[in-house]
């Protein structure tokens, strides 16, 4: 460590070394030529070229460098930061420099790939590109990634299929979990439904298992008709407040997991719903579940109130349900004559496409509708314009069932806006990465499965719960963790430049900066994510973003005027 | 020769940058005028960021972020739009405000940031090289370029941009709201006001300069500068220096 804090006080001493990438970078331009111009910039001491810099050669080649030429810090031009600055801060460091003081030029994805019919102007760009990152490498300081303590335990929020699986999980790692519900039972929605597909198990059964399975485990503690109050802390080391009647519940948390399903809706107004004879799916499944099923003529309409312009996603459920509801009639009474209008029919893998030709081969009629010629329901016909014979037919109905879509629920917001995590437009959660975080919001330490951030069915949900659940233990399983040094922050010596004015508070979506006791701005550094949005805004340019300071970002446009 | 445009770039690490990347995987092909500097967020650009660009010699200014509602710091890119409007409307003043761009190009949209940054290079190309650009700069055109950077950096104009989504959004603490027609019409106010203080300040520089001298030169209303002066002063920014005859002078602190 004596070694690292004797280096970083020195005058900067620059290595920069230039990537060929094989033939991707240096067979557009001359790379030799980038290196040794490089060597003219303030402070740079050494350059060189390599074939390949994150080979295990071309580390080496960094590592000798700082060696043997006492480099201080060094910038790597080669692909692109956001795949490969990783690699290089940790060979720095394995060579006793402080990580923060490396520096990524991309000259391949943004320059070469993006300029091939113009080398020599690609050229150019690279050694622009050069000199603005060695302009920003001189002004690098060196910074420390924050340690905090974790709390092993974790908070479940919503008892329905994906939490329980989540919450039994966790508890089964060893964790100490909360699992809350707002209703005054487990289960959410699965206590709505009467079979399950594709296999037509009984939904009770799977709930009762899961239940017992919940009560009986001792470090699952379970709230029904409670809902989360207030949120506070970071990852690690939440402070929650319970809400259960009149109580109010303090508890330590470590992770939360949302998964809080989705709403049901009402379609008032679509195709004469009336909830007698024109019911919805889930009016349908209580009527199976009681017996209390006689009608004869039966019609189910697709996507009511669904891929419409004020809701444009498709619910993903509907089609199955229809199907499997639908087949259970069929095997109790096969005389039944059941019609399914359909926009688009999606059943996909082999599971639920047999479950589509078994519906075909019982005789349930399919007929495609479309929606700018919608059917017209009538006190016992409906009317629907055949594509296929181009022609308008009546079908006789005793029960419409109408599909509709599951919904974001009106809490949503409230609740996303106490973790501080983003809704998509429809109200749903929103991941962090579509595909490489999927259970993850941006906000490190809170976790997302189930339909809370789409409508998805029993099974994806226990697949979502189990996902969750290893998410939130790859934090819970740690004594401590390592969060981000780059955040913002008031540093002593200008603190006299803050006014007070309080802007900072307003623009910080993190909650992370406040005001103490003694009226002065303090910055928790483990909330922030070091956006740069309050050094941006700052009144009086008192809070220093680092790693992308105002200094540093000044010595790149320098650089960039050639300067 | 033809004109080649120095165009500089500020995107967002997780949308923009990862657009630009993705242009580079998919081998998308744009012109080879753009620099890049990589910020985390949108709003992460100062104001003052854009003005030393121009300073500095660009031609043309870009700022990219991610989609309005997919930012992943939540609300960043709301915040980028509001400090650019007030960057616009001062480069209006000026007649640049044509040479700045404000782009939303998610990560997946490595296309259409070829064709952004295509269509802007063309853009700027078509108005040619920017009165502040390097080779031969005009020196009143930098000198404005100067004051307008000031007073954008100025307190009363970060507050007011800060400030501004929570006044026009949100009601105060006595339960009122301020419209944005209202608000729009302070805000304008304060730019050429804070544009016309920054411009006295800079002319001050190191001399004593009359309130008469100053409207010829500025050619501002002299009555219009002399209330300048009181809210300088009052700021402690300027005092006065001595007084010749029965004229005072005055002077930066």
């Amino acid at each position: 460590m004596a070694k690292k804090e004797k280096k970083e006080e020195e005058e900067p001493r620059i290595g920069v070394f230039i990537c060929h990438c094989g033939s991707n970078i240096g067979g557009f331009i001359d790379c030799k030529e980038v290196a040794e111009r490089a060597k003219k910039l303030p402070h740079v001491v050494f350059t060189q070229d390599n074939l390949y810099t994150c080979s295990e050669t071309g580390l080496a080649a960094i590592k000798k460098g700082i060696r043997e030429h006492n480099l201080n810090r060094v910038v790597v031009a080669s692909c692109t930061p956001r795949t490969h600055e990783p690699l290089f801060r940790a060979c720095i460091e394995e060579e006793g420099l402080n990580p923060y003081l490396f520096n990524f030029v991309n000259i391949r994805d943004q320059d070469t790939w993006v300029h091939q019919k113009v080398p020599d102007k690609a050229f150019i760009k690279a050694n622009d590109v050069v000199r603005m990152g060695v302009a920003k490498a001189e002004k690098l300081e060196p910074l420390d990634k924050i340690i905090v303590d974790v709390t092993p335990t974790a908070l479940v929020i919503g008892g329905g299929v994906a939490g329980m699986t989540a919450a039994l999980n966790l508890s089964n790692q060893g964790f100490e979990t909360h699992l809350v519900e707002k209703d005054n039972r487990l289960g959410g929605r699965l206590n709505g439904l009467y079979k399950l597909f594709p296999k037509d198990q009984e939904s009770s059964e799977l709930l009762d298992a899961l239940k017992k399975k919940v009560e009986n485990n001792p470090r699952l503690k379970v709230y029904t008709s409670a809902t989360v109050k207030n949120i506070e802390g970071f990852v690690g080391n939440y402070e929650i407040e319970v809400e259960q009647g009149k109580n109010i519940i303090p508890l330590k948390i470590g992770c939360i997991i949302v998964a809080v399903g989705t709403s049901l809706f009402t379609p008032e107004g679509y195709y004469g719903y009336d909830g007698e004879k024109r019911i919805t799916q889930s009016q349908l499944e209580v009527k199976l579940k009681s017996g209390t099923l006689n009608e004869n003529e039966i019609v189910m309409i697709q996507c009511v109130g669904a891929r419409i312009e004020e809701r444009k996603y498709c619910s993903n459920v509907c089609c199955m349900t229809a199907l499997k509801n639908a087949l259970i009639i069929k095997e109790k009474n096969p005389n039944t004559h059941i019609t399914i209008l359909f926009r688009d029919l999606y059943t996909p893998g082999s599971y639920y496409e047999e479950y589509y030709r078994k519906a075909r081969e019982k005789g349930i009629v399919f007929i495609y509708y479309n929606p700018e010629k919608a059917p017209k329901v009538e006190k016992d016909t409906i009317k629907v314009f055949n594509e296929y014979i181009g022609e308008e037919i009546s079908i006789p109905y005793d029960l419409l069932v109408l599909s509709v879509p599951l919904v974001a629920n009106a809490e949503n917001k409230a609740l996303a806006q106490m973790l501080k995590v983003p809704l998509e437009e429809n109200g749903f959660f929103l991941e962090a990465h579509v595909k490489l975080r999927p259970m993850d919001f941006a906000t490190d330490g809170v976790y997302l499965s189930g339909s809370a951030k789409w409508p998805v069915d029993i099974t994806e949900s226990i697949t979502q719960g189990y996902a969750a659940a290893s998410r939130a233990s790859t934090i819970l399983s740690h004594n401590t963790l390592e969060v981000e040094g780059a955040t913002s922050s008031l540093p002593e010596y200008n603190k006299a430049l803050c006014t007070g004015c309080e802007v900072c508070i307003t623009v910080c979506p993190y909650k992370a900066i406040s005001k103490n006791e003694d009226d002065e701005i303090v910055i928790t550094q483990v909330l922030c994510k070091g956006c740069g949005v309050c050094g941006a805004t700052c009144s009086n340019h008192a809070i220093v973003i680092r790693h992308f300071t105002d200094e540093q970002i000044m010595a790149e446009i320098d650089a960039f005027g050639g300067k | 020769m033809s004109f080649e445009p120095k165009i500089l770039g500020f995107l967002c690490n997780w949308c923009s940058y990862a657009g630009a990347d993705l242009a580079g995987v998919s081998r998308v092909q744009y012109p080879p005028n753009i620099r890049v500097i990589r910020v985390m967020c949108s709003g992460r650009v100062d104001p003052a960021f854009i003005f030393k660009g121009f300073e500095v010699g660009a031609d043309g200014v870009i700022v990219m972020g991610c989609h309005i509602g997919d930012c992943h710091y939540l609300e960043g890119n709301y915040e980028a739009e509001k400090k650019f409007a007030m960057v616009q409307k001062f480069l209006k003043l000026i007649g640049m405000d044509n040479r700045i761009r404000l782009e939303w190009v998610s990560a997946s949209e490595g296309a259409r940031y070829g064709a952004v940054v295509t269509e802007f290079t063309e853009h700027i190309k078509s108005l040619g090289p920017a009165p502040t650009g390097s080779d031969n700069p005009d020196q009143t055109m930098l000198t404005k370029l100067k004051a307008i950077k000031v007073a954008a950096s100025g307190e009363r104009m970060r507050e007011l941009v800060g400030r501004q989504r929570k006044i026009t959004e949100e009601e105060n603490v006595y339960g009122e709201k301020t419209d944005m027609e209202t608000f729009l019409k302070i805000f304008n106010s304060a730019i050429v006001e804070e544009f016309e203080r920054a411009q006295i300040l800079i002319s001050l520089g190191e001399d004593r300069k009359s309130v008469k001298a100053l409207a010829v030169e500025l050619q501002i209303d002299p009555s219009i500068v002399l209330g300048h002066m009181t809210i300088l002063k009052a700021r402690g920014q300027v005092d006065f220096g001595e007084i010749v005859g029965i004229t005072p002078m005055f002077q930066r602190i």
